[in-house]
Parts: C-alpha cells; sequence; structure tokens
C-alpha cells in the first residue's frame, strides 16, 4: 500500500493540505506581475526587517500554541514591555522625559526590569491556566485588559500624562538602526532567537515534553512529565519573548506608547497557523513558523505595495487565517 | 426462501492509500442475530458507518426487505430503519435522558415542547424495554450501561429494522451484558434484525444465529453458529491457524516478594479500602473483578494518579511513596492505562517520540540537551523487540493498529527501565493475533524477572495468563487464588461476594 507511486488521489490530498501556501504564492505572483517593481532588494530588505520583530512574537505565541492554548495578552505584554523600556531609556537632554531625575542608566537595566514584569503575567498566565484549569482563551483575554490598563495606568502618570514617548538613547535603537551587508540588526537578533528556539524545542527533554503535554496532557500525565511545571514556564518564555519583541519596537520606532503591540498576537497566531502550527496543540515547527511569517509580511506588505485599500487588505487577512484553521481542522481531523 | 433483512452487495470504499472495503457483501436475516467479526482495520466498522450514512461507499448496493435504499446521511438511515449504537456512545452530556432519546423529534404543544407527553413517552419506552432510568436524570450522571440502554432505547423509538451494536458489551459487567443479551433476545422476537460486532468471540456464541466474518476489508463468509467452532472462526479472521491462544507457561515463578502492598485505602470513600497483597518477581498477578470492582481505581492509585488515605507500599523492604506518577515511575513503575486513546497514545507524534515519551530524563544528559539521532538505536531495539509492524518509527502513531500502538506503549516503559508493571486491560480492543504476540510479550518480561500486574475483564485471558488472580469486589479485595485449576466460576463467587443482587439478576 506504501509504495512511492504518484496516484491521482495522493496528489489531491498532497493540494488540498499545501492549499492555503499555494494560494498565498500565487497571491505573490499576482502581485508581482500586476507590479513587477516589487522585485528588488530594497523592498526585500523592508520584508525581512518587517519580520524580525513579528517573528519573535510568533515564536513565543507557538509556545501556548503547541500546548494547544493561546496567549490574546501577547500584544498587550509587546506595548507594556516597550513603554516601560523606552520611559527609562531617554536621552538626558530630551525635553519631556518621563523620569524628568532619572540618572543615565546602561539600557540592559530597564531590559531587565521590563522583562521582568512580562515574566511575571507569563507565570500568572501560566499558573490561571494550569492550576485553576482555565482555559487559555479566557485567562488570557482577561490579563489582555489587565495588561492594558496596568500601561495605561503607568503611562498617564505625572509629568508624562499619557504623552507619546521619545527622545530613546542611541544605545538602544542601535539594535536597529546598525547595519550589517545592508541587512539591520534586527533581522540577526531575530535568527539568533530563532536558532535558540529551535534547539529548545527540538534538542532538549523540555521540547520534547511541551510537544508531549500539547499532543496529550493526561498521557504525558502517566508518562511521568510534570505538566504544571511545563505549562507555566512556556507561558514565561513566551512572555519574554513577546516582551523582547516589545524592546526591538522601541528600538525600531525611537518611542512608545500604551497603544503599541495591539493585535500583535493576532498577527502571530496567524502566521502561526498558516506555517502548519494546529491550534489544537502538539503539532508545529520553527521552519513553518518562519515561512508563516514571511509569507504572511510579503502579502500585507505587497498588497500596500499595489495600493489595495486597507479595509480590503483587512478582510484578505482574515480570509486567509480562516482558510488556514479550516484546512488544519481538516488535516487533524482523523 | 425468506427475504433478507438487509442485503450489501459489492461494496467498496476507498480511502487514500488504503481499501477499507474491497467488494464487500452482507446478507442479514429478518429477526436475528448476525455477528460481524474480524481484526481491527478488517473493515467492520467502515461497512457500518457506509450503512449508517457517515460514510458514502465508492460502489456498491443496499437493499433492505428487498427494496434497493439509498442512504446519504444518518438521518436517511434512522428513516429508513438502520439505527446504530456505537462503540463509544455520545450522549449529550447536560441533557436529560428525554433529550437524549427525542432530539430532533419532539412533540410539541404549539410553539413549545409537550414535556409531560414527552415524559410519558420515555418513561414507557424505558419500562418496555426493561430498565430503570428516571427520564429526567442527565446523560453525564448515568453509567456506561445506562447510556447504553438509551441508545436502544433510541433506536426500538425510530422503529428500527437493523440495530447494528459495535461492541456493546466492552464496558459492561457480566450482569448487565446478561440484560443486553436478554433485550436482544427481545428485539429479534420482535422481528428485528440485530448486527453484532464484538471482539470477544464467547459472548458471539453465545448470542449470534450466524457470523459474518471480514479481513482485510474483504468478505471471508458466513456460518450458521452451529457449523463452526471458535478455533476455526479465529483462523479465518486471522487467515493461518492458531494452535494456542495463550504461550504456554513455561516455568516456575519466584517466590521473591517485590512489592508488598498494605491495607491501602483510597481518599474517595466510596472507592476501595483495605487492600493488602504481595507481588512476587517474574509473576503475573491478574486483577480480576466486575465494573465498578474499584480494579481501575486501586492501580492508579499504586502509581500515583490518584490519592490514597491510609496504608504502606514496600518496595523490595522499602517504604515508599508513589505520590505523584514521577515518583511512582522514578520507582520503577509503569502503568498502561485502560483507555489506550485518551491516556496512552500521543496521536500526532511518531512512533519514536511516543515512545520515547517516558524516558527522555533518563537517556539523555544532565542539562536535558540531547542528539536524536542517538536515541534511534534504542528505540529501534525496543521495537523489534516488541515486534512492532510499522514502516518506520518516524510513522505517526496515530496511524498503527491498537495492537501496535500498545506494542509501542509497552516500549515507552521499557525504555524507561520500570519493572513493575502495571496493565490495565492490556487488549482491549486488540485484534485476536496481535493479543497472542501481547500475550507473549508478557511472558518474555516476566522471564526477565519483571513482575506485571494484569487487570482484565476478560476471564479467558485472566486464567490463561496470570500465575495468582486476585479478585475485587465493590472496592475490596476478596481472594487471592492461585492460578492452578482455577476456573470461571471460582473468580466470579469472589466478584460477587457482597453483591448477591447482581447474582441473582444474572439468570
Amino acid at each position: 500500500m506504501n509504495t512511492k507511486t504518484l496516484t491521482w488521489p495522493k496528489v489531491k490530498k498532497t493540494l488540498i493540505d499545501q492549499a492555503l501556501i499555494l494560494a498565498m504564492l500565487a497571491m505573490i505572483i499576482v502581485i508581482i506581475i500586476i507590479e513587477p517593481a516589487f522585485l528588488q532588494w530594497r523592498v526585500l530588505k523592508d520584508i525581512l526587517t518587517q519580520s524580525s520583530i513579528k517573528l519573535i512574537v510568533a515564536l513565543g505565541l507557538l509556545f501556548p500554541l503547541l500546548l494547544g492554548g493561546t496567549d490574546l495578552a501577547g500584544g498587550r505584554q509587546v506595548g507594556l514591555a516597550a513603554v516601560i523600556v523606552a520611559s527609562m531609556t531617554q536621552t538626558l537632554t530630551y525635553a519631556g522625559r518621563f523620569y524628568p531625575n532619572l540618572p543615565d542608566l546602561p539600557v540592559i537595566i530597564p531590559i531587565i526590569i521590563a522583562l521582568i514584569v512580562v515574566a511575571i503575567i507569563g507565570m500568572v498566565n501560566g499558573w490561571m491556566i494550569a492550576k485553576l484549569n482555565m482555559a487559555p482563551f479566557i485567562a488570557t483575554f482577561g490579563m489582555s485588559t489587565i495588561v492594558y490598563g496596568i500601561n495605561c495606568l503607568y503611562f498617564a502618570q505625572e509629568p508624562n500624562r499619557s504623552q507619546p514617548i521619545g527622545g530613546i538613547k542611541e544605545s538602544l535603537t542601535i539594535l536597529s538602526s546598525y547595519k550589517i551587508f545592508g541587512l539591520s540588526m534586527l533581522v540577526y537578533i531575530a535568527l539568533i532567537i530563532t536558532i535558540i528556539v529551535w534547539f529548545v524545542l527540538n534538542r532538549t527533554v523540555y521540547g520534547k515534553h511541551l510537544y508531549i503535554v500539547g499532543g496529550n496532557k493526561d498521557a504525558a500525565k502517566v508518562s511521568g512529565v510534570n505538566i504544571n511545571f511545563i505549562i507555566i514556564s512556556a507561558f514565561v518564555i513566551e512572555s519574554l519573548l513577546v516582551g523582547f519583541g516589545g524592546v526591538l519596537e522601541v528600538a525600531r520606532t525611537g518611542g512608545a506608547n500604551s497603544a503599541y503591540g495591539f493585535s500583535y498576537e493576532f498577527d502571530a497566531i496567524s502566521s502561526c497557523v498558516v506555517g502548519g502550527v494546529s491550534l489544537s496543540g502538539g503539532i508545529g515547527t520553527v521552519p513553518g513558523v518562519i515561512i508563516g511569517v514571511i509569507i504572511f509580511t510579503i502579502i500585507s506588505y505587497g498588497l500596500a505595495f499595489i495600493g489595495v485599500n486597507p479595509n480590503w487588505q483587512l478582510i484578505i487577512k482574515g480570509v486567509i487565517i480562516c482558510s488556514a484553521v479550516a484546512l488544519d481542522m481538516r488535516k487533524n481531523a482523523q | 426462501m425468506e427475504n433478507d433483512r438487509l442485503l450489501v452487495t459489492n461494496m467498496t470504499k476507498t480511502f487514500p492509500g488504503v481499501k477499507a472495503l474491497d467488494h464487500v457483501q452482507l446478507r442479514v436475516k429478518p429477526g436475528s442475530v448476525h455477528a460481524l467479526i474480524g481484526e481491527n482495520g478488517a473493515g467492520k466498522s467502515t461497512l457500518m458507518k457506509c450503512l449508517f450514512g457517515i460514510y458514502q461507499p465508492d460502489s456498491g448496493s443496499i437493499e433492505l426487505d428487498g427494496k434497493p435504499v439509498t442512504i446519504r446521511n444518518t438521518n436517511d438511515a434512522l428513516k429508513q430503519g438502520i439505527s446504530m449504537i456505537h462503540q463509544e456512545l455520545i450522549p449529550v452530556p447536560h441533557r436529560n435522558v428525554i433529550d437524549n432519546i427525542w432530539v430532533g423529534r419532539f412533540e410539541t404543544k404549539g410553539l413549545f415542547v409537550d414535556e409531560a407527553k414527552m415524559y410519558q413517552k420515555t418513561e414507557k419506552l424505558i419500562r418496555d424495554l426493561e430498565f430503570e432510568i428516571e427520564p429526567k436524570t442527565l446523560a453525564r450522571n448515568l453509567s456506561v450501561s445506562q447510556l447504553q440502554a438509551i441508545e436502544i432505547a433510541k433506536a426500538v423509538s425510530y422503529d428500527a429494522r437493523v440495530i447494528i451494536m459495535d461492541e456493546p458489551t466492552s464496558s459492561l459487567t457480566v450482569a448487565e451484558t446478561e440484560h443486553l443479551f436478554h433485550i436482544i433476545r427481545r428485539l429479534k422476537a420482535e422481528g428485528r434484525s440485530v448486527i453484532y460486532i464484538s471482539h470477544r468471540l464467547e459472548e458471539i456464541f453465545t448470542i449470534a444465529d450466524e457470523i459474518s466474518v471480514m479481513r482485510d476489508g474483504q468478505y471471508i463468509g458466513t456460518w450458521e453458529i452451529g457449523d463452526i467452532t471458535i478455533d476455526q472462526l479465529i483462523s479465518q479472521m486471522v487467515g493461518r491457524d492458531m494452535q494456542e491462544r495463550f504461550p504456554p507457561r513455561d516455568r516456575q515463578r519466584g517466590e521473591e516478594v517485590l512489592l508488598d502492598v498494605s491495607h491501602l485505602s483510597s481518599a474517595n470513600p466510596r472507592s476501595f479500602r483495605d487492600v493488602s497483597f504481595e507481588l512476587r518477581k517474574g509473576e503475573i498477578l491478574g486483577l480480576g473483578g466486575l465494573v465498578g470492582a474499584q480494579r481501575t481505581e486501586l492501580v492508579e492509585s499504586i502509581f500515583g494518579l490518584r490519592k490514597i488515605s491510609g496504608g504502606t507500599m514496600t518496595l523490595s523492604g522499602k517504604q515508599i511513596h508513589n505520590r505523584t506518577p514521577r515518583e511512582a515511575i522514578a520507582n520503577g513503575f509503569a502503568l498502561l492505562t485502560e483507555e489506550r486513546r485518551a491516556t496512552g497514545i500521543i496521536p500526532m507524534l511518531s512512533v519514536k517520540e511516543n515512545a520515547l515519551a517516558a524516558a527522555y530524563r533518563v537517556l539523555t544528559g544532565k542539562l536535558g540537551i540531547f542528539n536524536p539521532k542517538k536515541l534511534d538505536q534504542p528505540v529501534d531495539e525496543v521495537c523489534k523487540r516488541l515486534d512492532v509492524r510499522m514502516a518506520s518509527t518516524q510513522m505517526l502513531i496515530r496511524n498503527l493498529s491498537g495492537g501496535n500502538q500498545q506494542k509501542v506503549l509497552v516500549g515507552r516503559w521499557l525504555l524507561r527501565r520500570c519493572n513493575i508493571l502495571i496493565l490495565d486491560e492490556p487488549t482491549r480492543g486488540v485484534d485476536v493475533g496481535a493479543k497472542y504476540e501481547i500475550y507473549r510479550i508478557m511472558r518474555d518480561l516476566t522471564a526477565q524477572g519483571h513482575a506485571i500486574i494484569m487487570v482484565s475483564s476478560e476471564m479467558p485471558e485472566l486464567l490463561g495468563m496470570s500465575d495468582r488472580i486476585m479478585v475485587m469486589c465493590e472496592g475490596r479485595l476478596t481472594t487471592i487464588l492461585d492460578n492452578v485449576n482455577t476456573t470461571q466460576v471460582d473468580v466470579m463467587q469472589h466478584a460477587t461476594e457482597f453483591s448477591p443482587k447482581i447474582c441473582s439478576n444474572g439468570d
């Protein structure tokens, strides 16, 4: 039965399973036909740079997704980390400083503070899901409004009064502005993080246990896997990654406000699903996420490039997400 | 010659890469019980799903009482008089019995459902079938046998001419099985036909009139019940002669006590209490009893999955506390759970990853970093030793047959180097050929000094495999029998010691 002959049902199955990727490649080709200028080094560079932070956030979301969960507070944690870091990394000479009397700190200190804050948020997320048995969707949905509330309170403090934070030190913005071979540092940072995540998922006991818990929690328990530890730590790792995404957003834009990161988790989840990560848990690879993120960025960038109405862009993105989930269900139904 | 109730001819169904049904035929007489048997993957379930409208066959025809019918979906099937009682019952848990039976067919008074009338109808229907279930009970509060009763009532309420029962007794007690047979005989007397799928051949000889055998998606033949013996039937199923159903016990078991369980009681007051026994090195200790005897609860408590309120466990002279499965595993315990799909396999992972699930920590270095290539060899060795039939260890485990999945799960514990294996219904849902292999593996393991506790509801298995048989009844250990000339009757007597009611019912 398992011969390697190419039969029509097999070809058909492959076509259906890969339908989304094929459709998106077709879309990219259409974009190129409409606007051949899309094919140039500058555009590719932009796409890679734009993908970098998205990729880090998406790799973060991969952790809860592998557990069959999600984190709807992901984007808000990007925003909180961004505002915390930005508030402490302004140049001393900037007029509207968040902390007018703050001494000149090395940038690593605000970054560590921001990461500790989001790690605590991740821990609470994981605790609600592991110990209180809450549905990840609801637990993190609640957490997203809590985090946003905290962010707005912090942001509204005297003397800032919810003014966008600017005047970020060069020692932070250099993470985005410094270029190696014409490519922003962001691309290299994303690459390093990708390799680390890949290693953790594929070469460590922790990664294997993550897939096992996501695949079948009860079987994992019987096999002696510490489920609570896996769930809580996965949410902490995710928070650290999205929080670091927030730090890089400050570096990239040279500022922050409390709206930063809004709905980033949706783009991240969509990219993961397009890249073959199953929402039911247990299935998903790092290369898949990379492909998902890049394809998704190309489409968004490309649609804007050929001048598609932004509202239509939203509709197209939505259709892609729904088709991706429908295909996931179809592939993994049996 | 009388007309056939159901005639299936030339039915073919292919899935990508698999011919699940290959020109299959089936002829069922009216008012008869027709058993359908075959190994897992023989195509029984596919055939039944085609009859019930869940799948659409590629070709073939179905005739009911001489009239050709087309069945496009389950609604069509029910309307034509074909009902199916599924292997895994799927009620709506938060609705009551009435809703579960009549869903989609409510009697209305104007715009509203006529509750009083529905109640009466339900009560009458259930009483007529000699079940005792209050119609307003929520489905989630019903036992498995009660749920099945509801399904049967539903089938009768559709006035089904053909009722398909897929493994109906797999989780019933002896008394409940007897009652089911009683009901089946009544359905038969009313002129209905029952298609009865079961792995339990003893049962089939009790209840069926005719037997059809399928193998590898093909129809093998149909026999009158008097014309064939169990052994002939098995060889038809597996396509070869089966000399022995159990591998021989060729050796004396040791006397060295490995595990001493003393006065163990569950933290759940309605579960087991005051259970004491010894497990010796190299023995298979059978654990028999009826459903509700709390056998699974006992072994899961020993494994640390459930809490205990008192009692001690001593392993080779040292007291141990298995508070969590992790602790139990560290002490060398392993558990093959009763529900392979729910708590055993990780369906979307490969055979290799499934086999390694419990062993990563012991097979890798201190930092928890490993080279996956280095893990190939132990997995290959174990799979070879257990004779797992598969294309490669990279295959997804869900694509293996039940028996091979079970072997991989045994392998999971061997890789973890556990020496006390607790096997809860190790051959449930496993086909005849693979059953024998699992028995052989169990014998091999005990010969190497492993000790096995085997929970089994299949009497021949319990008697054929155990060195000693422990029997439980309603949460208490009633006896431990040396399995020498022990009979089914001995075990049954101890299994029903505290429940005279069940004894008298099981006529």
